[in-house]
């Protein structure tokens, strides 16, 4: 044997222990612990050594094992989370920290997290914040805004409070799997060795195609069980998710119309996909002229995506009330612009994956997803069958911010395993989870708004061209929702704001986290700063005066009589927006006598939005019951998605029904044991799904009060198997065991189902589209580097009304998630089909972009929320983007039109300013 | 397809002389690669091999072996000539990269934004190269020739980089300009290494990156800072027609060719006045 052969057996010591693998060459560790030693808690984000997640230690060093031939592993030591916070004093201790500050969200990158801050801790026991970001910088997170996890790591003092009753700061119900890496995401369900799919997708924008012989093709390679083309599909070859709109194939027939479209997949064994190169698959392409952009779609003439729709135009929204022209033309000064923002990419850290089986002769998914009853609904059309011939299993879910509404990878697994009768899994490729799922869409915004000396509005005009991409997706739900909220959150009592979504040949443009409301913040709020500054008056005071309030109308004619919190967002700014200004005056006084390049600015932006569907009904159902033995169960189908609906759900049901939160068992979600909670989107669950878990709690804390035969005050108390029911002096014991049982096992049980109560919107778009709408203002300080370009967001005072805070450590971690996500369209992110298809050219805040966020919660209680509760998920996103566009402009005089605010872009309005 | 892994360099290098294999060390830049072929191919690990590994003082200079890795260049006990070679070690991409990521694989890569480019340029490395037949020396500029282009020869091998002895009481400085902090590909970048007497700059070296195809020295620019304190070097006026001769950026995702060449210039006298400060006056 030669000296440079190497064993075919690989031994290493994983966690403490002897490990032995047979890892084939090229082989990678991360895919050698996941796959051949079980350890799931290495998590696969990009592949790539772009994310980080699948951090693990390396003779005690942090590396990505993305990126290490399992074969260099050999005799070392590897420390994974699972093994770190199970043996290591620092990772234990990081264990607990991560819950007690909320560190963890969606906790798909928690184990990386913690495993690089164990190699830190082990170096240096007390870091500061700075070390923290220079040894976690590169890991990337997409929900938590990384400064709860910076404060985790330093151990900064945690601000828990209570015990679990509506308005304490708890940790999460589910945080423990989460920072040990157990939690199971959609790859990590899937049995050792099980068949793996891999789709062949559209190389081109627009391409018809034919297939060669596609049996032959498969016969001649070992390793290939399946084929699957358009020609499987036993339903309908189409999905979608609003009725009316539902256009979108699983595969392509004749023609791909947008790059990365899917047009037919295989099922293989492992060794066979692993070697499956898609340029191989029997298919000719015929690359057809583009529409790139919706000039372009809008063209006469233009070739039609979809033939139904004449123009490419999906359809288009309007909202019109007073008479915008007349109050434009009586204006004492107006101000407009032209607004212009790209694609966003959702960026979660878990691409789509999942897995499925055949069991009894139902089809079992098992993946990642935000709506599992719309997947379900989307599955039986595509199968043909009826609802109950399958079972969705939501794994849990590594970020989804609106993308993993849409089904993904469900009908490929359903189909390869109804096709093989065996075990199908897929994850995947980061490349094809950006190309082929929905992204934010691209804005084209022309706004003209109006004002009077005395400030107040006087007219605003607002018409937008969305790009929805080669399918509708969420599109129809933008167009309609811009022109309801692209007033922001002021009095507009002459408006007019009409969009058009407009397909084109891009990757179908969907939902993402506010619904096309950022966007149209960005116009609205820019403008708004121009029009204080024509009119001399401070932009802060210019807001406050036209603040909406309790008693006036929205543009929709709505009429809010309590919870209207925009003024109160705006007044607590004030203290902030007084010192930040004044500490940049001096600071750019300074700079400018030693001739520095930095300048600095403060802006501030706003919005609102409003909860739960535009007009449409909307409701969850929870279900709940109490076993024979005692036990508490509350069958949770809100996706939890990282927010923290597994928390705060189980907070409203503990409070209405009257025992601790932690007598509470958490069920599913699992259609087949769920009832439909509806869809984790518009920010619904905790005011939609919270509802239906109040009226649940107080349904069965009726029942149990009723068999007590106790008042409404009757205090409860559960304990081994027996129900205590205090009333004055007296106590009854109800013991459970003796009682009969439901057909789901319960002795006490209820099912509550809420509906927000909404209005249609006549076709001036006036109606009630909203039960409730929560506010947010916020403020950016920002430094400029006018030689480079460059902005840093040096510091954010967010002010959110939230009408009733359910757990205050989960709010902010919403806000700061929702920032970063803002701070990264503002300033960095752009989706190019073709070009920034993986996470080193599509660029997301790091942990040493994100400055520290001051948090205002502000609680004007909603008349239907529970407890007052209001949405928050997709406000704290919303003001972000034109807050650091306007402080932008503070620090340089510039009128900035477009985003992402790259330094180039900026560079170069600073050079056309200057010239 | 085998996976070779040798203790032995010339063992290493008959393998490679007998057959075609990738050569694998830190593994960064060759599996995200790797996965876009979507071919396997035979691999030669080298990241074992003696005599490939560690920085070392050497007659005339010092020695960095091809497999060392940044996280090794940035806690290396080095003179403050190293400084900004230091900087860039800690700044390619980010730690889990620096702990796999070898200096050798990063100048093969030949990527026009290798963060190691710079800073070794204005050190006048030489790249030592050896195959079955034999070993040869080259200078960085000459090994590196094109944008993923080396004169790496069939068999051979990058061994080491041999960087002579740097001027006395040099300092040493590497700016990165991205659009992110961390795990960013630089939009451009400059390494400056400056010695001072009586308070100005004696001799410059500049090189930027990410700017043209490879890495590049700006031997006019460097002239005309001489002469000048740091203070006035940072006021120096733009002239790139002068200074920025032989940078030929291109547009991409990450910035325009004429943004490109705008901040080369500022990075250029930032990373000087860096330097400075960590330079010996004389």
């Amino acid at each position: 044997m030669r000296d440079a052969e190497i064993a075919a057996t690989v031994t290493f010591i994983l966690n403490g222990s002897a490990a032995e693998a047979a890892p084939r060459p090229g082989e990678t560790l991360s895919e050698t612990l996941r796959e051949r030693l079980g350890a799931r808690d290495v998590k696969i984000g990009c592949n790539a050594g772009d994310c980080g997640a699948c951090t693990v230690l390396l003779d005690g060093a942090p590396v990505c094992a993305c990126l290490v031939p399992t074969q260099q592993a050999g005799g070392r030591r590897v420390e994974t989370a699972a093994g770190l916070t199970r043996d290591d004093p620092h990772g234990r201790s990081l264990a607990e920290r991560f819950q007690d500050h909320g560190a963890a969200q969606c906790g798909i990158c928690t184990p990386g997290m913690i495993t690089a801050a164990v190699a830190l801790l082990r170096e240096t026991p007390a870091p500061d914040a700075a070390m923290v970001e220079e040894a976690l910088g590169g890991v990337l997170c997409r929900c938590t805004g990384y400064r709860k996890i910076i404060d985790a790591v330093t151990g900064a003092p945690a601000a828990l409070s209570g015990t679990g009753r509506v308005g304490d700061a708890i940790r999460r119900t589910d945080g423990a799997a989460k920072v040990s890496g157990a939690e199971a995401y959609g790859d990590d369900v899937a049995p050792q060795g099980t068949l793996e799919l891999r789709i062949v997708r559209s190389p081109h924008a627009h391409a018809g195609f034919v297939f060669g012989d596609l049996d032959a093709w498969a016969a001649a390679r070992p390793g290939i069980a399946a084929v699957l083309t358009a020609a499987d599909v036993p339903g309908e070859n189409r999905f979608g998710v609003i009725p009316g709109f539902i256009d979108q194939p699983v595969f392509a027939e004749t023609r791909a119309r947008f790059r990365g479209e899917a047009v037919a997949a295989i099922v293989a064994t492992p060794e066979a996909a692993a070697d499956f190169d898609p340029g191989d698959f029997p298919v000719r392409w015929e690359p057809l002229d583009a529409l790139a952009t919706p000039a372009e779609a809008e063209a006469p003439g233009a070739v039609l995506l979809h033939p139904e729709r004449p123009g490419n135009l999906m359809c288009g929204g309007r909202v019109a009330c007073g008479d915008a022209g007349a109050a434009l033309s009586r204006a004492d000064a107006t101000v407009e612009g032209r607004f212009l923002t790209g694609f966003v990419e959702h960026a979660y850290i878990e691409p789509e994956a999942g897995f499925a089986r055949v069991v009894d002769g139902r089809v079992e998914i098992h993946a990642c997803t935000q709506a599992p009853v719309m997947d379900l609904e989307a599955m039986a059309a595509i199968l043909g069958v009826g609802r109950d011939r399958i079972r969705i299993l939501p794994t849990a879910v590594g970020g989804g911010f609106g993308s993993k509404l849409d089904i993904s990878v469900q009908p490929y697994l359903a189909l390869g395993a109804l096709k093989t009768g065996r075990e199908v899994r897929i994850a995947y490729s980061r490349t094809e989870s950006m190309q082929s799922t929905t992204k934010r869409h691209p804005a084209e915004m022309h706004v003209r708004i109006g004002a009077m000396a005395d400030g107040r509005l006087s007219g605003l005009v607002f018409e937008g061209v969305f790009n929805t991409g080669a399918h509708s997706s969420w599109g129809p739900t933008v167009a309609n929702r811009v022109p309801v909220h692209a007033s922001g959150p002021y009095r507009v009592a002459d408006y007019r704001a009409e969009t058009r979504g407009i397909f084109t040949h891009n990757p179908p443009a969907g939902a993402f986290r506010g619904f096309g409301v950022p966007q149209a913040a960005i116009a609205q709020e820019v403008l708004f700063d121009e029009l204080a500054e024509r009119l001399g008056i401070d932009p802060l005071e210019f807001r406050i005066l036209n603040a909406l309030e309790n008693g006036a109308p929205t543009v929709c004619g709505q009429v809010f009589a309590q919870g209207v919190g925009i003024r109160a967002c705006l007044e607590a700014l004030r203290p902030a927006w007084a010192r930040e200004r004044a500490s940049v005056a001096e600071f750019n006084a300074g700079a400018a006598a030693t001739g520095s390049a930095l300048c600095r600015g403060v802006g501030i932006g706003a919005g609102w939005y409003g909860c739960g569907n535009t007009s449409i009904p909307n409701p969850s159902t929870i279900r709940a019951g109490i076993t024979a033995e005692g036990t508490v169960v509350l069958h949770q189908g809100a996706m939890d998605i990282g927010q923290g609906a597994n928390t705060v759900i189980s907070q409203i049901f503990a409070e209405a029904l009257g025992l601790p939160v932690a007598a509470v068992r958490r069920l599913g979600p699992d259609t087949d044991l769920t009832p439909d909670a509806g869809k984790t989107s518009a920010s619904r669950q905790t005011f939609v799904s919270g509802n239906a878990a109040r009226l649940c709690g107080a349904s069965l804390r009726a029942a149990v009060l009723r068999a007590a035969n106790a008042g409404a005050g009757a205090g409860m108390a559960l304990d081994a198997g027996t129900l205590a029911v205090r009333e004055g002096g007296r106590t009854v014991q109800i013991a459970l065991a003796g009682l009969p049982t439901d057909a789901h096992g319960y002795v006490f049980a209820a099912e509550e189902t809420y509906d927000p109560p909404t209005q249609p919107l006549d076709e001036n778009g006036q109606g009630v589209p909203y039960a409730q709408y929560g506010y947010a203002a916020h403020l950016a300080v920002v430094e400029v580097d006018r030689a480079l370009g460059t902005t840093r967001a040096l510091h954010f005072t967010a002010a959110h009304d939230l009408g009733r805070a359910i757990n205050p450590m989960l709010v902010e971690g919403q806000i700061h998630g929702g920032i970063a996500q803002g701070l990264g369209m503002a300033l960095m992110e752009e989706y190019l089909p073709g070009r920034t298809e993986n996470l080193h050219d599509y660029l997301i805040p790091t942990i040493g972009d994100m400055p520290p966020v001051t948090t205002i919660i502000i609680e004007e209680p909603d008349a239907h929320g529970p407890f007052g509760a209001k949405g928050l998920g997709e406000h704290v996103l919303i003001p972000t983007a034109p807050a650091l566009l306007n402080a932008i402009g503070h620090a340089t005089g510039l009128r900035l039109r477009r985003v992402p605010v790259t330094p180039a872009a900026l560079a170069a309005a600073l050079k056309g300013a200057a010239s | 397809m085998p996976y070779l892994q040798s203790r032995s360099l010339d063992e290493a290098l008959a393998e490679l002389s007998a057959a075609p294999l990738a050569v694998v060390a830190g593994g960064t830049d060759f599996f995200p690669a790797e996965r876009m072929r979507q071919r396997s191919r035979a691999i030669l690990d080298i990241s074992r091999t003696e005599g490939l590994r560690g920085i070392a003082r050497v007659p005339g200079g010092w020695r960095i072996g091809a497999t060392s890795t940044w996280s090794e260049v940035a806690r290396a006990d080095l003179p403050p000539a190293f400084d900004g070679l230091r900087a860039a070690a800690r700044q390619v991409g980010a730690l889990q990269i620096q702990t796999s990521g070898t200096v050798g694989g990063n100048l093969c890569n030949a990527s026009p934004a290798a963060d190691g480019m710079p800073p070794l340029l204005t050190l006048e490395a030489e790249v030592e190269l050896a195959s079955a037949a034999g070993r040869r020396r080259l200078p960085l500029d000459r090994f590196v020739t094109g944008v993923r282009r080396t004169d790496l020869g069939p068999g051979e091998l990058v061994v080491a980089l041999h960087l002579p002895e740097p001027p006395e009481g040099a300092g040493a400085a590497f700016v990165k300009l991205g659009s992110r902090k961390y795990l960013v590909i630089s939009i451009a970048m400059a390494a400056a290494l400056v010695t001072l007497r009586g308070g100005r700059i004696a001799t410059a070296r500049i090189a930027v990156g990410a700017c043209s195809p490879v890495a590049r020295p700006l031997p006019a620019l460097a002239g005309a800072l001489v002469g000048l304190t740091p203070a006035e070097a940072l006021a120096l006026p733009a002239d790139p027609e002068r200074f920025m001769a032989g940078l030929r950026p291109i547009d991409d995702v990450r910035g325009s060719a004429s943004y490109r060449l705008d901040v080369a210039h500022a990075l250029c006298l930032r990373a000087v006045a860096e330097a400075a400060r960590g330079a010996a006056d004389a």
